[in-house]
This record gives C-alpha cells, sequence and structure tokens, in this order.
C-alpha cells in the first residue's frame, strides 16, 4: 500500500517519495494526480476510496507524492510547474503506468506522451485567484490591506506565501501567465458525465461513493474498449 | 416599484433565480441537504459563524458565485461583510447581477 518511488531533484539525483498505491503487478496501472494545492486534502479520501474500487476490479493504481506536496520533505516553496510535470512523468515511468488520471488542476501537470483522463480540468488562473482571494480575505479579516496587484508583484520578484502555501517566483510566474492544460491525447471526463456535486468545493473533505463508483466504471469501460 | 425597476434593467437572472442560485451554491459548499438550505434566511451566519468556511472555502464560494451566476466579482470587493450572513451575500450578488 505504501512505499517509496524515486524521485528526480534539482541536483540532479532523486530523492524517495510516498507512493500510495495497490499494486499486484497487473496489465493495467493508472497513475492518479491528485490536484494541486488545497483540493488535494479535499480529494484525499475520494481518490483512495476510488484506488480501491480499481483494485477490487483488477487495475493496479499508483498516487505519488510529489516534491513538497503530502507527506514530501522537500520545500513546497521551491517547487514550480515544470517540476512537477517532470516528476510526474518519472513517477509514470516508475510506476510503469499504462494510464494517467488528473484530477482539476493536476491536469496542468499531465505527462506529456501518454494516454488517459483528466476529471474537471481547469486551468491555472482560477487556481491562483483562488489563492489571491483567500490571501485577501485573511489579510483584511486579520485587519491588514492586501492587492492582488501586490500580490502578484511580491511573488513575482521573490516568491510569496498565498493562504498557507509558499509559491517560489517560478510558480507564481506559470500561475500567473494562465496556462491551459496541455491534455492533447486525454479524454475529459466532467462531473456532469459522473454525477453528484462538485467534491472541491466542498469546505470539509467529503467522500462520494456513488462518484468514486461512476469514475472507475468509466475508466474501465474506456480501458476495456481501447 | 421593485418591478418597475426590474422592467427598466437589461435581461438578466430574476431575484428568485439568483437566491436559488445561491442556496445551491451554499448546499454544495456546505454539503447541506436542499431542505436545509430553504431554511437559510437573511441573518443566517456565513463567514466568521461557520468554522469549515474559512478563506478558502469562500474563495472557492467566490468564483463559482461568477461562473453560476455569469458575474465579475473584484477582488477589491471581497470582505467579511458581505459574507457574514445570507441577506448580505445575497444582496451582494444581486447587486452584482444588475450591474451586469
Amino acid at each position: 500500500m505504501y512505499s517509496d518511488w524515486p524521485c528526480p531533484s534539482p541536483s540532479g539525483t532523486t530523492r524517495e517519495e510516498l507512493l500510495f498505491s495497490f499494486d499486484r503487478q497487473r496489465e493495467a496501472r493508472l497513475l492518479i494526480l491528485p490536484p494541486l494545492f488545497d483540493e488535494a486534502n479535499k480529494f484525499r479520501c475520494q481518490i483512495a476510496g476510488t484506488m480501491r474500487l480499481f483494485d477490487e476490479r483488477g487495475v493496479d493504481t499508483f498516487c505519488p507524492d510529489l516534491p513538497g506536496v503530502n507527506e514530501s520533505l522537500a520545500p513546497h516553496g521551491h517547487q514550480s510547474l515544470a517540476i512537477w510535470r517532470r516528476c510526474a512523468e518519472s513517477a509514470a515511468t516508475a510506476c510503469r503506468a499504462t494510464h494517467i488520471l488528473t484530477i482539476r488542476s493536476s491536469a496542468l501537470i499531465a505527462p506529456q506522451g501518454l494516454t488517459g483522463w483528466c476529471f474537471e480540468p481547469c486551468g491555472a488562473r482560477p487556481v491562483l485567484q483562488r489563492l489571491l482571494r483567500a490571501e485577501i480575505l485573511s489579510a483584511k479579516e486579520a485587519g491588514r490591506t492586501a492587492t492582488a496587484e501586490e500580490l502578484l508583484e511580491a511573488g513575482a520578484s521573490d516568491g510569496i506565501t498565498l493562504a498557507g502555501w509558499d509559491l517560489s517566483p517560478e510558480l507564481m510566474k506559470e500561475l500567473a501567465d494562465g496556462a491551459e492544460p496541455d491534455i492533447v491525447g486525454y479524454e475529459v471526463i466532467k462531473q456532469t458525465d459522473i454525477g453528484g456535486r462538485p467534491l472541491w468545493l466542498r469546505a470539509e473533505n467529503d467522500f462520494d461513493a456513488a462518484q468514486a463508483e461512476a469514475l472507475a466504471t468509466h475508466i474501465i469501460k474506456a480501458m476495456a474498449s481501447r | 416599484m421593485t418591478a418597475e425597476t426590474a422592467t427598466a434593467e437589461p435581461a438578466g437572472p430574476s431575484r428568485s433565480d439568483i437566491d436559488q442560485t445561491l442556496r445551491a451554491i451554499l448546499r454544495d459548499v456546505l454539503g447541506l441537504k436542499d431542505k436545509q438550505v430553504e431554511d437559510f434566511d437573511s441573518d443566517t451566519g456565513l463567514f466568521g459563524h461557520l468554522p469549515e468556511l474559512d478563506s478558502m472555502a469562500v474563495a472557492g464560494l467566490l468564483t463559482e458565485m461568477e461562473d453560476r451566476l455569469d458575474i465579475v466579482i473584484d477582488d477589491d470587493e471581497i470582505d467579511g461583510e458581505m459574507l457574514e450572513n445570507y441577506g448580505a451575500l445575497l444582496a451582494f450578488a444581486e447587486a452584482k447581477a444588475v450591474a451586469g
């Protein structure tokens, strides 16, 4: 269930990062990339529940920690979309993934040259806007003032902490540039395809068994038809 | 008087539509049942009253309001008062919808 995977580091070596998986050496091997920032927490239980369904139905699944994320000891403030994409591609290789599933903003780091599914992909702009708004609101509640322009400027030059997340200048620039997911070769799955309410909106983490079932069924059916 | 004002404005969502949409968003954000959000009144406390409705959840709520109500919320307009209770948030959403 829990093991490590060799994640590339900027120095050219590798460091061990956590890997949550159901690996029985089966033919179908699905790498799942959680959303970025707070939505990763919101989907944690949903992803684990969905992975169990895949396991029961004969599909191996792998959910790797990327540097700076979850249990990783690498500083979050040293990361960028480019680094995470490179690491996601390495994770796909290390896990011998046959398919990829991105969820929400992890479509921004979808490994290139592979195939799979993007559940409700979202671009960089709404991700950054949400962080900025949360920071502005927190600042106002604390009696401070903060504007989006000031935060963007400070973040692009020196890096910044937004809503508790340390962001490098590179990551700020990538988000501010408003990148859209590059997901050629991937099938987009919308919320309406699997039903239920958007879990990323929930103020507290939630688990929806019906959504897990629908998503796993959709993907397994698609795997069988390819 | 309200009806006269409404007919003079460009076509847009009615007050009732805005109310229903806002309740649906809060239902999704707070994980409530339809009946629970139907019981919301103007004084129902939101930000600062519900521990789970933190700044990140509010940021998501505002983005969803923009998408579902087809409005644009300037970041500088965001403050605790407009989010303090359901009545204040509804009034804000209505004002933004009218402003187009």
